[in-house]
């Protein structure tokens, strides 16, 4: 039945986009791998990754920007654009977080329409494996202008809000495949009580074509050089349960 | 008119004013005296200056080979320009073409101007200064002429200093043609070597090079509308036509750009110029335009543009076989795929904002992350790991206020950006002093870090200089 399902989704698919079927990396996490469709995260595609607080972002989006970036880098070989207004990457931090600096192109613009065009001239450009744009806010034509790039040249588009005053107006709906909302949460154990342990967040996959909205607790594993799952979880969401989860477009998930 | 000494002299005049009587250095008193309606201004060297240089930029329509020529006696009277003209007169129809269409062009903006062509500098100097006059301002003196042309202009014309002339003058010599006369090995010890080397210069058997005003960058291609254009399509047609130019003289020596110049010269006499690198020498045509497309808009053309030039002041070696690349396999990057999405991203950010990151070896954490043109080789040394690195790092460290209990504690509360954190936990200190065995040591004080995580789980990096605290990073 999930095979037909399956086939069926795929022949969709191609109606839809009149392209192939859309490539798929995973992302070495396992539980992350399984919620979301096709195994890993889609490829050629616009994604979006936000901060939780109003005001600005404290590093927390950024460092889950690099952890879906990092193994599309390694896989691939193939440089990554970053374009922000501030160009204040800090390479040993990079460096810590997996990424190496070396392969990772940095572009500092005026504002947000100078980031868009120049996400829109890398994502033209199949010889980088990815583009990562920070703009403050995002309007629905621009989205599926770069989704259209995207997908016409097999670079993946990822957005990064970062948004410098409290939100006033309610959000337009966003054109991106996945959207993932990243919090803070206190970090695990350490040999010390008093030394922070590992890094953590509170990953929430808002929206998702193809699957349904999720909680994650993530972690950052130095020793292993990946980031996991941490070994407490939230909310019971491990995993597709197909009987329960609907998705938010009221398909059957999973 | 300019002050001397208290007293108002007249310093330059118009064709008017001399007709009535006036001349330079005559009171400023008595030129009212003579001429009741006399206008006046106040002299402005520096001014003056500054709008021959000008000038001598807007003649680079006709040959780069341009410069000012400051020579002439005491007030700014008798500046002028001077122009190498050589190989570019048949691009305008002749050298009496050339000339006529300068004259006419100067006239339109204005300047009364007397013109020579000649074969050496001295000649064009003093035929233009004394030769010219009246209803034909201009004059063109054929190859191997220019001593017949001399002849009969006075010693002056040979760009003396005024003792020299004097000195001329009491021997009763007083035409160039009196000095072919003489024999030349005598006018050294008589007149001194000045007048020797003058008169060999203007009889060419002396060489004498002019240094342009702005240095000639060696391949440029030029192009000359036949009416002024003011839209921007024949704009964009023109430069496309220009790097199709240059990029074949560029391929006929084996070069390729690193630094373009594109130069508009407008009809008002004034130009505009739009420079910008490229990150790996190229000569692709289409690459290039399209390189200047979007900056093309920001040039306004005024009432019009004449001649458009695009040059190429850098170049490096780019054999034909560099050009020919195979991406082998899809892993392997395409090098002239990214060169030319950094060379877009260049032209319109700066190529300074396109940038990689390198490791410098370096305990400050300014210091320790250099910039690198974004298509260079991977440096050598390896990023440090060990210590605890932000991932964010503020150019500025931002000053926080912050309680801690202890001196070398870290701060169990702080507040950043009218915010209040409570610091759960913490790591540190760390200190960081300054490198005092580099010429720049950095920062007066020694700096303690500490990595803090505040209760939500937000991790940050502080640091306590002096008795004050700053937030320097923000970590994942």
């Amino acid at each position: 039945m999930s095979r037909l399902l399956e086939a069926l989704r795929a022949q969709i698919r191609e109606l839809e986009n009149g392209v192939a079927p859309p490539r798929h990396l995973p992302l070495g996490v396992p539980a992350l791998d399984a919620w979301l469709p096709g195994g890993g995260l889609t490829l050629a595609a616009l994604h979006q990754v936000e901060g939780a607080r109003d005001e600005w972002d404290d590093g927390l989006a950024a460092g889950f920007c690099l952890a879906l970036t990092a193994p599309l880098v390694a896989a691939s070989g193939r440089p990554l654009l970053w374009i922000a207004r501030q160009a204040d990457l800090h390479g040993a931090g990079l460096a810590a977080l997996g990424l190496d600096p070396g392969r990772l192109i940095l572009v500092q613009a005026a504002g947000d329409r100078e980031v868009l065009w120049a996400m829109e001239e890398g994502l033209r450009c199949p010889a980088l494996s990815g583009v990562v744009g920070e703009v403050a806010e995002l309007a629905p034509t621009a989205g599926r202008r770069l989704q259209l790039a995207a997908e016409a040249n097999g670079v993946t588009a990822f957005l990064l809000r970062r948004r410098f005053a409290p939100l006033r107006r309610p959000e337009p709906s966003s054109v991106a495949l996945t959207r993932w909302r990243v919090a803070p949460a206190p970090s695990g154990a350490a040999p010390l009580e008093a030394l922070p342990g590992r890094p953590r967040w509170r990953v929430e996959l808002l929206s998702c074509r193809g699957a349904g909205p999720g909680n994650f607790l993530m972690e950052w594993d130095d020793a292993s050089g990946r980031f996991a799952l941490a070994a407490a979880l939230r909310d019971g969401s491990l995993g597709p349960q197909p009987a329960q989860i609907i998705g938010s477009d009221g398909r059957l998930a999973g | 008119m300019h002050d001397q000494g208290g007293r108002l002299l007249l310093a330059a005049l118009d064709r008017a004013a001399a007709a009535a009587g006036l001349g330079p250095g005559m009171a400023l008193a008595d030129g009212r005296a003579l001429v009741p309606g006399l206008k006046t201004a106040q002299l402005d060297p520096l001014e003056d200056a500054r709008a021959l240089a000008r000038l001598a930029e807007w003649c680079g329509r006709y040959t780069p080979w341009t410069a000012v020529d400051p020579a002439g006696g005491g007030l700014g009277a008798g500046a002028g320009l001077l122009l190498d003209v050589t190989g570019c007169a048949h691009l305008f129809g002749g050298e009496a073409a050339l000339a006529a269409d300068l004259a006419a062009r100067l006239a339109r903006l204005g300047f009364t101007a007397r013109l020579a062509l000649a074969d050496t500098i001295g000649a064009a100097w003093g035929l233009a200064r004394f030769a010219c006059d009246g209803p034909a301002p201009w004059r063109v003196v054929p190859r191997g002429q220019a001593r017949a042309a001399l002849a009969p202009l006075p010693p002056a014309a040979l760009r003396l200093s005024a003792a020299g002339g004097e000195l001329l003058a009491r021997f009763g010599l007083r035409s160039v043609g009196a000095l072919y006369d003489l024999p030349p090995a005598t006018l050294e010890p008589r007149f001194g070597p000045e007048l020797a080397q003058r008169l060999r210069q203007a009889l060419g058997l002396a060489p004498e090079v002019l240094s342009p005003l702005m240095a000639v960058p060696p391949h440029i291609a030029r192009r000359v509308f036949a009416e002024p254009v003011v839209t921007g399509e024949p704009i964009a047609h023109g430069l496309e036509n220009l790097a199709r130019a240059l990029c074949r003289r560029l391929e006929a020596e084996d070069l390729g750009a690193r630094r373009l110049e594109l130069t508009v010269y407008r009809v008002d006499g004034s130009l505009r110029r739009l420079a910008l690198g490229t990150s790996r020498p190229s000569r692709d045509p289409d690459h290039l335009a399209r390189l200047f497309a979007g900056s093309l808009e920001a040039i306004d053309p005024g009432f019009g543009i004449e001649v458009m030039t695009l040059a190429a002041p850098v170049t490096e070696p780019l054999s034909a076989l560099q050009m020919v690349l195979s991406p082998e396999g899809a892993g392997r990057v395409d090098p002239r795929g990214l060169a030319g999405l950094i060379d877009r991203l260049g032209a319109r950010f700066g190529l300074g904002r396109v940038f990689r990151q390198l490791p410098v070896e370096s305990h400050l954490p300014e210091r320790a992350s250099g910039r690198a043109p974004a298509l260079g080789p991977a440096g050598d040394s390896a990023w440090r790991r060990g210590r605890p690195r932000p991932l964010r790092l503020f150019a500025h460290p931002e000053a926080i206020e912050a309680v801690a209990l202890l001196p070398d504690h870290p701060p169990a509360r702080f507040r950043w950006r009218r915010v209040q954190h409570e610091v759960v936990r913490a790591e540190g200190p760390e200190r960081i002093a300054p490198e005092w065995w580099r010429d720049d040591p950095g920062p007066a004080e020694a700096r303690d870090y500490f990595q803090v995580e505040d209760a939500a789980g937000r991790r940050y990096w502080l640091y306590r200089a002096g008795g004050r605290w700053f937030l320097h990073g923000l970590f994942a």
